[in-house]
């Protein structure tokens, strides 16, 4: 390979300008600065003859820095080989460097929080109407009973519900531990050492128990079922079931909300039963409490009206948590960024809403089950 | 002639005991097009992905420019295989970014190229595959098949390959923009002297653009010659792979 150069002879008054060498990707390499910087100087811009001759090879990256040093245009005497001008050729396709950037006006922020709006809308749109398609599955499942997925129900409540025991039972037992011993470091003080179950009791089956679950579940399968989804739009699965015959809704969506609105309130017993159970070992061993006297005033000091509360609450997360996955995952589009960004909307934004329904369970049931409420 | 662009020796490949080939030898001259043609699973795309380093044979010897594909050496192995271009079948455009990132993708790598050069230089090769500077905004899923193909080729040409390996450039393209991209490829290639290697199933790409054509079949090279000299072959596969191939391009005939 021999390296690009350039020298300047005088051919009587006349400046010439001479290029040798291979002007092609390897052969620049490292070397384009300087040679800018040879052409860039007041003998190059006299030079009134260009004899490119002496280039043995070159490519798109040199035609199109010639071109450029030239002030996009060729210069007007100019020797060259034919294979050089036809390279020379396709670079003057660039014309004047121009601001090649996609077309934009002033009015483009404005623009982009209108587009962010109508996105919103669109979204909540969306959703509105995969609640309804839910609605008229159920209603087509109840007039035909042979047309429920009850395979892909069961699949999924084994990988939404069992797989997730693990996993749940020991958060939720070192969740109550924690709880259970940082209580008792206070309520020592006060000697109000029975209280622990009180606070453990409402704290947990009333509130604790069916946030963690819902946190846990929308982290584990709600981003699994929308990585799914959104898989077999970028692979175009679900339009190879639609030519089928085969219902997105019914055959998709619907069994994953059935199954977790099913699975939830099940993981919420499950959870806030290990959770108590690990405050109860934390107790015994911080305040010497009986497991006996943990167990017998359980019940008494917690309403059962907390209970059912706390499983109310895991069938709506699992209902919020389903269909937000499941409407991310529908509107993945066909590349990979967008795959990510969804699931990562996903879980955010079904921990958002988990947060949202849980408060509004906490306006609308603070008079109930709570000792003088 | 100087040595061979591609120099393959006593290749052996084997898919658990399933042989796929053995003991094929294969050189490629420069300048030369070779087409590699073959039934279904005979190892077409294979071979290709050997040449390329995707796949590493079981026994034998790859040299691509008189280099061994993998010299333990990573940076002469990067080198080399900066010096050929790749068109995938399906086209393989990062789906993340648009034309503009996707073709300036390689030249960014090199890291020693400015922005402006490297945008000029995406322009260029745009226009080189006959795309209009507005498509350089496009996403990969916005664009049609036909031109999915158009700037996977000027991807792949982004770093002035010698060599170019093209796996079904033709596939999915219906026959009008399949020729169309058939000569777009021989003009490029008789600009940039490129040597090219393509697996191909249609009679009518092969026709247009090899020099030479090789048939794999039966683990091994049946035949390796110009295509005039291919077709004349005794061999039941070669006669049978160029009749049916004529029938398909006159269809009249078919008729009864």
């Amino acid at each position: 390979m021999n390296a690009p150069t350039v020298s300047f002879d005088r051919e009587g008054a006349a400046q010439v300008a001479s290029l040798q060498g291979d002007w092609t990707l390897q052969g620049l390499e490292g070397r384009i600065d300087a040679l800018r910087a040879a052409l860039d100087t007041g003998e190059a811009r006299a030079a009134a003859r260009w004899d490119l001759t002496g280039i043995a090879r070159i490519d798109s990256l040199g035609a199109c820095l010639l071109w450029r040093i030239w002030g996009d245009r060729l210069p007007p005497a100019l020797d060259a080989g034919e294979h050089t001008l036809a390279m020379l050729e396709s670079a003057s396709a660039l014309g004047v460097r121009s601001r090649v950037a996609p077309p934009t006006t002033s009015f483009d922020s404005l623009a982009a929080l209108g587009r962010a709006g109508l996105s919103f809308a669109r979204q909540t749109g969306d959703l509105v109407a995969l609640i309804g398609q839910l609605l008229l599955d159920l209603m087509h499942i109840a007039r035909r009973p042979q047309d429920a997925p009850l395979r892909e129900i069961s699949a999924n409540l084994y990988k939404t519900g069992v797989s997730a025991l693990p996993i749940t039972a020991l958060v939720g037992f070192l969740i109550g531990v924690v709880l259970s011993y940082l209580s008792a470091l206070q309520l020592k003080t006060f000697g109000a050492d029975v209280f622990i179950v009180n606070i453990l009791g409402i704290g947990i089956v009333r509130e604790l128990g069916p946030v963690l679950v819902a946190v846990l579940v929308a982290g584990r399968s709600g981003s699994a079922m929308t990585a799914q989804l959104g898989v077999m739009r970028v692979t175009e699965e679900i339009d190879a079931l639609a030519t089928m015959g085969v219902q997105r809704s019914l055959r998709l969506v619907l069994p994953k909300v059935l199954a977790l609105v099913t699975a939830l309130p099940l993981l919420v017993l499950w959870t806030s039963s290990a959770a108590l159970f690990g405050g109860m070992v934390a107790a015994s061993i911080q305040l010497d409490m009986s497991y006996g006297f943990f167990l017998d005033t359980l019940p008494r000091v917690v309403p059962i009206a907390n209970l059912y509360i706390g499983l109310a609450k895991g069938v709506a997360f699992g209902l919020v948590i389903a269909l937000v996955a499941c409407h991310f995952g529908l509107s993945v589009k066909p590349n990979t960024e967008s795959l990510s960004s969804n699931t990562t909307k996903s879980v955010v934004s079904a921990i958002t809403c988990v947060i949202l329904v849980d408060a509004l369970f906490a306006i609308a049931t603070r008079h109930i089950g709570l000792p003088g409420g | 002639m100087s040595a061979p662009v591609i120099d393959i020796r006593g290749l052996v490949t084997r898919f658990g005991t399933n042989v796929v080939h053995q003991d094929i030898d294969l050189s490629v001259a420069a300048g030369e097009v070779v087409a590699l043609v073959g039934g279904s699973g005979s190892g077409k795309t294979t071979l290709l992905r050997q040449v390329i380093g995707l796949l590493q044979p079981d026994a034998g010897q790859i040299r691509v420019f008189g280099q061994p594909l993998f010299s333990g050496d990573a940076l002469a192995d990067r080198r080399l295989r900066q010096r050929f271009g790749v068109l995938f079948q399906q086209g393989a455009l990062f789906s993340a970014l648009n034309v503009l990132e996707n073709i300036a993708f390689p030249l960014r790598e090199l890291r020693w190229l400015d922005r402006a050069t490297i945008r000029d230089l995406v322009m260029m090769k745009l226009a080189m595959v006959e795309l209009e500077p507005r498509h350089a905004w496009l996403m990969p899923s916005e664009l049609s098949g036909g031109m999915i193909k158009r700037v996977a080729l000027a991807r792949a040409l982004s770093l002035e390959p010698e060599l170019l390996l093209l796996d079904e450039p033709t596939a999915g393209l219906d026959p009008d923009r399949s020729a169309a991209f058939v000569s777009l490829i021989r003009t490029l290639r008789g600009q940039l002297g490129l040597t090219v290697v393509l697996v191909t199933h249609d009679i009518d790409t092969l026709t247009a653009l090899a020099t030479q054509v090789a048939v794999l079949g039966e683990r091994r090279i049946l035949a390796y010659g110009p295509l005039d000299h291919v077709m004349n072959v005794d061999h039941p596969f070669i006669q049978n792979f160029f009749a049916s191939g004529r029938v398909q391009r006159t269809p009249d005939t078919t008729v009864r």
